[in-house]
């Protein structure tokens, strides 16, 4: 490559653009009037596309898990850590954007919300996921176990967040009793922000990912050489 | 279920005014929060395209990646 000058791909130049819609639109747009919520309902826009970015990313770190196991190539062990890497950092930043606006609406920064508990355990089992990793030596032992351990994590993601928190009572939209976030949906800007907030944090999480494995595969290369 | 739904309807329907941020919007101070958000945004933006570059570079020195684009 030519000088200092780099040339983006296309998907890294759209999250940037859309990065500065979720801004300028997330704080500007007019959204619906609803008492409680007040403006913290802006927090929409940064709160839920956390959760999705971390659903997208333990969803591709499974995937290569699997492919892992398959093809005994450590660069699929590879996509699947940093993947999980990525997805967990997202889950702390939802956790927490949950917990202020749980502060300003609910009362309290946590409460016994199932879908609150049921998260902390889940990112607890994800944590215990990079703990198993960092406790083995030999590269092919830690890929094969961990790729079979995050097969585990991921099984028990899907009902701890997704299934369980429906089936009681919770005070999240579309848990319990409550009604979904279509609530939400007489606002036509709402839905135009929330839609390109959640493409442009999945796109921020890919382009992390992709960093990540990048210096992983130089970091690689460094070991091969010396 | 129907219930729960009849009421929070009559909640969302009350006469009160809804408090929202229009003083701030009437200030115009909402548009210096925003343009703040807009400044840590684009310094982010620089500082992952300077870990591109970065990471570009040591990519060719090891003869990784054929594609130039990153």
């Amino acid at each position: 490559m030519p000088g200092n000058r780099i040339r983006l791909k296309w998907w890294k130049i759209i999250t940037i653009v859309l990065l500065y819609y979720t801004v300028i639109g997330g704080f500007l747009l007019p959204v619906p009037r609803i008492p409680i919520l007040n403006e913290s309902i802006r927090l929409f826009y940064f709160h839920f596309p956390m959760w999705i970015g971390m659903t997208l990313l333990f969803t591709l770190s499974i995937i290569s898990s699997i492919k892992y196991l398959r093809s005994q190539n450590i660069k699929d062990d590879d996509l699947a850590s940093e993947s999980a890497k990525v997805g967990f950092v997202f889950g702390i930043l939802g956790l927490l954007t949950g917990m202020l606006w749980a502060r300003s609406t609910w009362g309290a920064f946590w409460t016994s919300d199932t879908k609150l508990n049921n998260t902390a355990i889940a990112l607890l089992l994800y944590a215990a996921y990079f703990v198993l990793r960092g406790s083995l030596q030999d590269e092919i032992q830690k890929a094969r176990l961990s790729a079979v351990y995050n097969t585990f994590a991921f099984l028990a993601l899907i009902p701890l967040v997704f299934i369980l928190p429906r089936m009681n009572d919770s005070l999240h939209p579309g848990n319990g009793n409550n009604p979904t976030f279509r609530l939400f949906d007489t606002s036509h800007s709402m839905k135009l922000v929330i839609y390109t907030a959640i493409l442009a944090f999945c796109g921020v999480g890919m382009w992390l990912r992709d960093i990540l494995i990048r210096i992983k595969t130089l970091r690689r290369l460094d070991d091969e050489t010396n | 279920m129907t219930f729960t739904l009849l009421s929070l309807n009559s909640f969302v329907q009350t006469d009160a005014p809804v408090e929202m941020a229009d003083i701030l919007r009437q200030d115009g101070k909402i548009y210096a929060v925003v343009l703040g958000l807009l400044v840590i945004l684009t310094g982010l933006i620089f500082f992952i395209l300077h870990v591109e570059r970065k990471l570009t570079k040591l990519e060719n020195e090891n003869k990784i990646n054929a594609d130039s684009r990153v």
